[in-house]
This record gives structure tokens, sequence and C-alpha cells, in this order.
């Protein structure tokens, strides 16, 4: 059962007030907030507005979840606690929570331990065969490794680079829009969103424009849920694509090296002061992290600016009549969109959490997307508010020492489509209801039908 | 409540009210002060709140944190009057405090 749309507090239909009630109904410990499932048909909101008020830290035992044991932290005040914790909560366990498919296949990491730079930093070695092990990044990294790799990539996204990337990004959102058809149904997802994002993540990573939605395919395969539903249909098909990503990002790595220094994320990994430190899994990670926190994400909130703006017209009229409230309004909609739904965090001792004692080894996971309808934090939380008060706070980004380091592009990306759209289109018109993602983790959407009536 | 100053590389200025125990950086988010945003939560992780100090609010807001000298070394446009916002708590004595947003 598809419920159509994440329910703003407007009242619901017949259908949706049933699938509320039914979570409301289940044994409280049966409640399991990390099913992809209730991603796919948007019943996640019950489950987390049901836990917020009656269990804010909530245990899942493996015995309702594909997931293992884990806990969930639901309200804002606890998730910035424990992502602002970094002793306590390490990221060393992984990015976000895993199938258990998944955790079955990874292999001991071995072979992908060796140092990935030769000591006169003129080369990197080859990928070794076989499925790799779960990835290693800055990401899931904790103090001094996390601060290096991080250091190293900075760079890649600062102000002065973000300068120079505006007019680039102008020109190809300005180009893409130019190029939509009027007056006819297309979907917004593969022409629009991923389009963009796909271009400026080639250009991140100095790979050719014209193969640019491989990048975006092979990220997506990183987050993918394999499946018969799904464009990858089993894991082992997974893992090929994997081995083939993994090797063009080593064969970069290998072309940086042996070159001058650029400002692209693999020239400043594999230049970086401590590049002979860092093994193959790391920088393969790290490339694959860089990627992916760029891809799916704003590609998501490109999407989800144009539903929410459509499911709350008055919004959109306020948007076109005053186009300053652009930045406030891509704020809003990181926040309302909350692209990725959690952070995972593993406990390195027992720590008291919202009246729970969260045991050493157990893995926490921080959902931003409860978080970020938490009415002890955000006022109407559930509401698509372009002008609210501080529309800057939410947490899809994240906080502490791993919050995200595109977010400034991100929200350069999106200020830019949207004052290009303005001017071009007095009203973009969404057809019928998205596809939303099957996933716990990425916050997506697989294809939305939209059309646009005319130009200005 | 006290007041505090950001001003601008554009010459212009704006003064907001700002409560005693707030760190700085907090009241500018508060405030959507541009260029001031607080990323890390005020961690002194991330360096995003980085101001300059006025030449005549220097002695009372005293000297960087061994926190903010380390993020303060990747950061961009770095001055001696050099500070983080997120780690000047709000005081009685800083009332009238003036600091110059740094283009972040």
């Amino acid at each position: 059962m598809t419920i159509s749309t994440p329910v703003p507090s407007r009242g619901l239909t017949e259908e949706q007030a049933a699938a509320r009630q039914k979570i409301y109904d289940m044994p409280l410990d049966e409640l399991n907030p990390g099913d992809p499932g209730s991603f796919e048909t948007q019943e996640m909101w019950w489950k987390f507005e049901r836990l917020r008020e009656q269990d804010p830290v909530h245990f899942t035992s493996e015995e309702y979840s594909d997931h293992g044991n884990y806990w969930s932290l639901t309200k804002w005040e606890d998730i910035v606690a424990a992502d602002t914790d970094h002793d306590t909560f390490s990221a060393t366990a992984g990015i976000a929570l895993p199938d258990q498919r998944a955790m079955a296949r990874a292999v001991a990491s071995a072979n992908f331990n060796s140092r990935a730079v030769t000591a006169d930093a003129t080369a990197v070695e080859d990928a070794p065969r076989g499925p790799a092990p779960a990835i290693t990044s800055l990401l899931s990294m904790d103090p001094p490794d996390h601060d290096i790799h991080r250091g190293a990539v900075a760079d890649g996204v600062s102000p002065s680079t973000l300068r120079e990337l505006e007019p680039i990004i102008r020109e190809r959102a300005g180009a893409i829009l130019d190029g939509l058809p009027i007056g006819e149904q297309f979907d917004w997802v593969d022409l629009v969103s991923k389009e963009l994002t796909a271009m400026t993540l080639a250009t991140l990573f100095d790979y050719p424009q014209e193969k640019r939605r491989q990048l975006t395919w092979w990220s997506d395969v990183v987050t993918m849920i394999p499946g018969p539903d799904q464009p990858v249909k089993s894991f082992e098909e997974k893992d090929e694509i994997m081995a083939e990503f993994r090797d063009t990002l080593v064969s970069l790595f290998q072309d940086r090296v042996s070159k001058e220094p650029k400002g692209d994320f693999i020239s400043l990994l594999a230049h970086s002061p401590h590049a002979g430190e860092f093994t193959l899994g790391e920088l393969i990670g790290d490339g694959i992290v860089l990627l992916v926190g760029g891809n799916d994400t704003t590609r998501n909130t490109i999407t989800g600016s144009v539903y929410a703006l459509n499911k709350w017209p008055e919004q959109f009229d306020k948007l076109r009549e005053n186009p300053a409230l652009i930045p406030s309004m891509v704020s809003e909609t990181v926040r309302w969109q909350t692209p990725l739904t959690h952070m995972m965090r593993v406990a390195t001792k027992d720590v008291e959490l919202g009246g729970k004692t969260i045991h050493e080894g157990d893995r926490v996971v921080l959902w931003f997307v409860s978080g970020n309808r938490d009415d002890a934090k955000v006022e109407n939380p559930n509401e698509y508010i372009i002008d609210r008060r501080n529309p800057r706070q939410h947490l899809s980004f994240g906080f502490g020492i791993h919050r995200c380091l595109g977010n400034r592009l991100a929200e350069l990306q999106l200020r830019i489509i949207w004052e290009e759209m303005l001017k071009r289109f007095p009203e973009i018109t969404v057809v019928g209801e998205p596809v939303f993602s099957y996933s716990n983790f990425v916050k997506g959407y697989e294809s939305m039908q939209v059309i646009i009536p005319r130009r200005n | 409540m006290v007041d505090v100053t950001f001003g601008f590389h554009d010459g212009t200025e704006r003064t907001v009210e700002a409560e005693v125990g707030w760190k700085l950086m907090e009241v500018a988010v508060n405030e959507s002060i541009p260029g001031i945003y607080g990323d890390c939560g005020g961690e002194a992780q991330c360096a995003t709140c980085h101001v300059h100090v006025r030449p005549d609010w220097r002695a009372a807001t005293g000297e960087r944190t061994p926190a903010e000298e380390a993020m303060l070394k990747a950061a961009y446009d770095v001055k001696d009057c050099s500070r983080l916002a997120c780690q000047i708590i709000v005081s009685e004595e800083l009332n009238g405090l003036s600091v110059e947003v740094v283009d972040n």
C-alpha cells in the first residue's frame, strides 16, 4: 500500500489514518523505524511521531529488524547530544544502518589495508580482486584519523572554489532548463535533478562530463538495497558494479598522483601530505563518500523543493512574489526533505540518554528525519514554511566534526537552479505523486512527473 | 540582554540584542546574520563562525582557545583579531561588542 504523501498536519485520508492507527496499535517494542519499506510507503512518519512521544530513545531488537539490534534517537536534543559527543558515540561502526545480508557479505579487510600511495608518491597500487569490506572513509573515522582526511579534502569545496563554480553551475542550470519540454510531461528527476547534480560531481572529481551519469549510477548503487524490483537485482550484481567503480576510482588516483596537484577531490587526496599513510581502502572509501555525499542528497532536495512547493501552493506564490526568499526556501527544503534520514554511531562506553542505558558496543541511530520534525525544537515542523524564522535550524547536515562538508555547495546549487527557474517558468506543476525511494537511509524520489505549461 | 553589532564587508552593520550566557555564534545564527553558520553547533570544529573582533573589544573578549587556533589554521582571512564566535560567550561586560563577519 502506498501512502501518497508525507502528511502535513492538515488532515489524513482514510487510508493514511488507518496506516497511522496500525502503527499506534502495535506493541511498542515491535516498532522498527529502520525498515526500508516504511520509507517507501511514507509510514515512517507515524513511527517517529509515536516514538518521539512515547519512547524517544528506543531499542529495536534483532527479533523485529533486518538490521540487528539498534537504538533509535528520535528527538532533536538527543540527536545533537550524540552527534556532538564523538568520544562516546564513535563513527567507526559504519555510516548507516546496514541490512544484515550486506553485513554478512562483508569480508575481512586485510587485502585493502596496504598503503595506497608508493613511498615516492608517484603511484597508487591497483585494487585487489574480490568483494570489498565495508567502506572506510572520513565519515566513519574518529579523530585523529578523521581530522587528517577531512583536512585533506576540505579545500575541494572552499569558499573560493565555490565562487569559481558559481558561474559554471549557473550556465549549466540555464542550459538544462532551456532544454526542457514545454507543455509536455517529463520526469523532473531524470532531466533536471540528476543532470545538474551529475555535472557538478564530475567537475568536483575532474571526471569527463560526457561520462557523468556513470558517477551518478555508481553512487546510487553504493546505497542501493538489491532486489527484484530494484535496478540492481542481487548482491552479486552489486559487488560487480562496485568493483568497476573501485577500479575507476583507483585509476583516477593513479592518474592524479602522477601529475601536478590540482583542486579536485582526487588530486587533493592523492597529494595530501599524509597520503603516504592512507590505505587503499581509505582512499577508495573517501572517494566513494565524497561522491555519494553530493549525489542523491542534492538531487533529492532539488526534486523535493518542486514537490513541496506544489503541495503548499501558497508557499510557491510567496516565492514567486519575492525571489529574495530563495535562500530561506532552500534551507527549509533541506530540513523538510532531510535527504539522508540518519547517521549511525556506536557507543564506546555505557551511557545514559533519555532515561535509558545504552551499552558499550551498542549501535545508535541518529534519526535526523525525526529530529527535523520534533515540535520541541521546530514550530509546526510538518508544515513547509519557506520564510520561517530560523530556516537554517535543522539536522539534515548533522552537527559536530562530521557536519556535511558539501553543505554550502548543495545550497549553492539549489539557489542557482531556483534563480534560473524563476526567471524562466511561471509554473512547474507536479503530475500525480512521485515514486519514493526504497531505503532507510536515502530519502528520495526515484521519479517525479511534471509539466511546465509555458515560459515567461 | 546586551547589544552586539555585526559588521559586514560592504560597510553595513546590524545591531542585535543578545542574551547573556549565549555563544556569540548562537546569537548570530538566531538572528540569521549572513556569513555566520555555526555548522558544527558551536564546538570549534568548523570555523564557519569566524569573526574579526574590533580593536576596542580585543581586551574584553580575551584570547583564543587552543581549539580555535587549530581551526583558524585552515581558515581564510585570518588576522590577529580573528576569533570563532562560538568561543565568545555573551556577558554584561560585552555590552556594545562589535565584530566584523569574515567573508566565509
